[in-house]
């Protein structure tokens, strides 16, 4: 599909540092993927850092690698462990602290909430899609979340829309992906010369105007269409369609829960990188001060044993149980919940699941439609 | 509406009782007194308290919600935080948020019969229905308590069923598994007690609070004497850790256990309801 590429420009390879320079001059810090300990993360740039260039990455179920290629593309990749949840809902974060007086009163006193101005380089498609579901989790509700909110305030996306999605990704059957429709402040299309940037906000367009850019050939714009249909073309997996929600609660008592059981180590890593997951606990930071404690969250998973903790009852002591609440939350309570599936097909948690289990074909044994 | 959302307020306990060997109820006063005088409730509504350096649990608030301040919660001693909470003394501060949650449909059972029926503790939240119903009680019909506990020991507030069993139209009707020798209710299950239960279905609200498998047998006992599902009403527990919607915890099935419930209709829930798992 064709994106409107109106107020489109070409910001050559060698000139994306007036990228960087301009937001920086907008008081943005950047942060941008770097690969660390053999995965692809988002690190904060230090002035004059460069992109990483010739990234590829292979993966599959159970399986993540990194190789360099002599491409000078700096995207042409699929993704890291990380979308943006680590930016607007932070591993652990305090929320208030508490002081006891010497009179024995409790002075509480909430978090600072304020962030720092951050824009991220080379944001996803699915990454996208999955922050829009954490905003109508943690902002559309009457209580809306004071520090994802401002953490949500303080960035600028620069998008890139995917040329090299994973075996993993399935995000043209979720209807996330690969291009970006919206949700981004500058959104890129990589050719091997440089870029095809276009604007999404207010924002992301003032910002373009201050580069002295010109305008695309048609030549390039057809290089990026035609690569942006190989990439949604190129994917092999796929969720069943449409909504799961019913198909997934009249198979409660499916005999494959119990089979994906007896591989599922019940590790929760893959709620650690689902960019939808938004379960946290919350616990008392004791500090050396007896009268003083912070009060923090810290991310949670549905396949910790403390999760459905009630005293005396463990409401999910098997691992069939949380694997079963995991997906049907997933891709079924979800459309009730937020009005769509929580899965944007990004593939995080096939990859980094060490046995490799794949929730396209553990949903599909379950409601039919295995491919 | 829900005061100190994200961060608690500072509370006194100004009163401790101790109901039996394992349950103290706290009268506590929020310090800021502004804070106090807008401070709201619904019965079965509860709050999230906080004991100093080891954090929260959700407790229902048992006093009268038309005279919220000071507040009344029952806690059992039944593990880490609430071990902390019921030696709390006079003097002591905790901390508070809420209220939260949806509560009892009192005013939709104007003009009905009310069942109230609990198991173990679970009358602290049901405790201000029957406050409710009995400051009002012109408005509704019949009243029945039905009341279940483990041993005989753990049925507190005696004087106060006693109260209520000479209130007009009001049956009250205990059961303990087991009975000491003064026991002058019944012994066994407190679906025993549907027996002499005065029950008109045909117009009577229920509301439920207790262990969920006592809650299965009783909603199938009114199922059976042609309750309608619409008119059974249940508390549920699930963890909880925000109280908000947020942290995910009391998720049952797509509700949030915290912010739908903790009171719902069991029409609404019985396609998940006693499912393994939920
Ligand atoms: C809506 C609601 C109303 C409640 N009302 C009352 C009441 O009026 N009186 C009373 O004594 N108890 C009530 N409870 C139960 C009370 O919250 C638990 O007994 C308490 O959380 C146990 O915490 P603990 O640290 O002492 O126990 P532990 O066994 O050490 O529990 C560890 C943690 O698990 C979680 N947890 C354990 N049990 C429960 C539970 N039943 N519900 C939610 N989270 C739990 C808590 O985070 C707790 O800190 C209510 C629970 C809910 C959900
Ligand atoms: S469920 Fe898996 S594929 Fe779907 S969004 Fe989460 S991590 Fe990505
Ligand atoms: S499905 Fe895989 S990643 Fe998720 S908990 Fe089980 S073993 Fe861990
Ligand atoms: S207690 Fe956190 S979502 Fe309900």
């Amino acid at each position: 599909m064709e994106a409107p590429r109106s107020a489109s420009r070409f910001l050559p390879r060698k000139a994306f540092d007036t990228l960087l320079s301009a937001l920086r001059d907008g008081g943005y810090d950047c942060a941008a993927p770097v690969v660390r300990d053999g995965a692809v993360v988002y690190t904060r740039l230090q002035a004059h850092d460069l992109l990483p260039s010739g990234i590829s990455i292979q993966q599959a179920p159970g399986h993540y690698r990194v190789e360099f290629t002599d491409s000078p593309r700096n995207f042409s990749w699929a993704n890291g462990p990380q979308a943006l949840k680590p930016f607007v809902f932070t591993a652990s974060e305090p929320l208030w602290s508490v002081r006891r007086d010497p009179d024995g009163e409790l002075r509480f006193t909430e978090a600072d909430t304020s962030q720092d101005p951050v824009a991220i380089i080379g944001v996803r498609s699915c990454d996208l899609a999955a922050l829009a579901l954490q905003d109508r989790h943690f902002l559309g509700g009457d209580c809306v979340d004071p520090h994802y909110q401002a953490r949500r305030a303080s960035l600028f996306l620069v998008a890139v829309n995917c040329s090299h999605p994973s075996d993993t990704c399935f995000c043209v059957s979720t209807g996330d992906g690969p291009t970006a429709s919206d949700g981004y402040d500058l959104l890129l299309d990589e050719l091997d010369d440089g870029f095809v940037i276009q604007a999404g906000s207010s924002a992301g367009q003032n910002l373009l105007e201050r580069l002295p850019l010109a305008s695309p050939t048609g030549k390039q714009l057809q290089d990026i269409t035609r690569q942006n249909l190989h990439a949604a073309e190129c994917q092999a997996r796929r969720l069943p369609p449409g909504n799961l929600e019913p198909a997934l609660f009249a198979n409660l008592d499916h005999p494959h829960w119990q089979t994906v059981a007896e591989r599922c180590l019940s590790c929760g890593n893959c709620t650690s990188v689902c960019p939808t997951c938004f379960c946290y606990r919350e616990l008392d930071r004791g500090s050396l001060d007896p009268d003083r404690s912070e009060h923090v969250r810290e991310w949670d998973s549905c396949f910790t044993q403390g999760h459905s903790y009630i005293h005396g009852v463990t409401i999910r002591a098997g691992t069939d149980l949380r694997y079963r609440q995991w997906l049907t939350h997933k891709l079924g309570s979800w459309h009730s919940q937020y009005g769509r599936s929580g899965c944007v097909g990004c593939g995080r948690c096939i990859s980094w699941c060490p046995v490799g289990i794949d929730l396209t074909e553990e949903v599909a044994m379950i409601v039919g439609g295995a491919s | 509406m829900s005061l100190a959302l994200h961060g608690p307020a500072a509370a006194e306990i100004i009163a401790c009782k101790q109901e039996s060997a394992s349950i103290v109820s706290l009268t506590l006063r929020l310090s800021d007194r502004a804070l106090a005088d807008r401070f709201e409730f619904q019965p079965g509504q509860f709050n999230m308290l906080y004991l100093y350096g080891a954090g929260e649990i959700p407790v229902s608030i048992s006093s009268d919600p038309s005279s919220p301040d000071p507040l009344v919660h029952t806690i059992r001693d039944v593990g880490r935080i609430s071990h902390g909470l019921v030696r709390l003394r006079p003097g002591d501060r905790i901390g508070l948020r809420g209220p939260f949650g949806r509560g009892w449909p009192v005013e939709d059972a104007c003009r009905r019969d009310v069942i109230v029926i609990t198991g173990g503790l679970g009358c602290a939240p049901v405790i201000p229905v029957i406050d409710y119903v009995i400051q009002r009680r012109r408005d509704y019909g019949r009243l029945i308590i039905m009341q279940g506990v483990k041993h005989s020991d753990d049925l507190i507030w005696r004087a106060r069923y006693d109260a209520w069993a000479e209130q007009p139209d009001t049956q009250v009707l205990l059961a303990a598994d087991v009975g000491d020798r003064q026991w002058n209710g019944t012994v066994g299950p407190v679906t025993g007690l549907f027996k002499q239960a005065q029950l008109r279905t045909g117009n009577s609200m229920a509301f439920l609070c207790g262990p969920e498998p006592m809650i299965r047998a009783c909603v199938q006992q009114l199922l059976e004497k042609g309750l309608p599902p619409d008119r059974i009403w249940i508390s549920m527990e699930r963890n909880m850790q925000c109280a908000l919607g947020q942290c995910g915890h009391c998720q049952f099935g797509a509700r949030f256990v915290c912010r739908d419930g903790p009171v719902f209709c069991y029409a609404d829930i019985r396609h998940l309801f006693g499912r393994k798992g939920f």
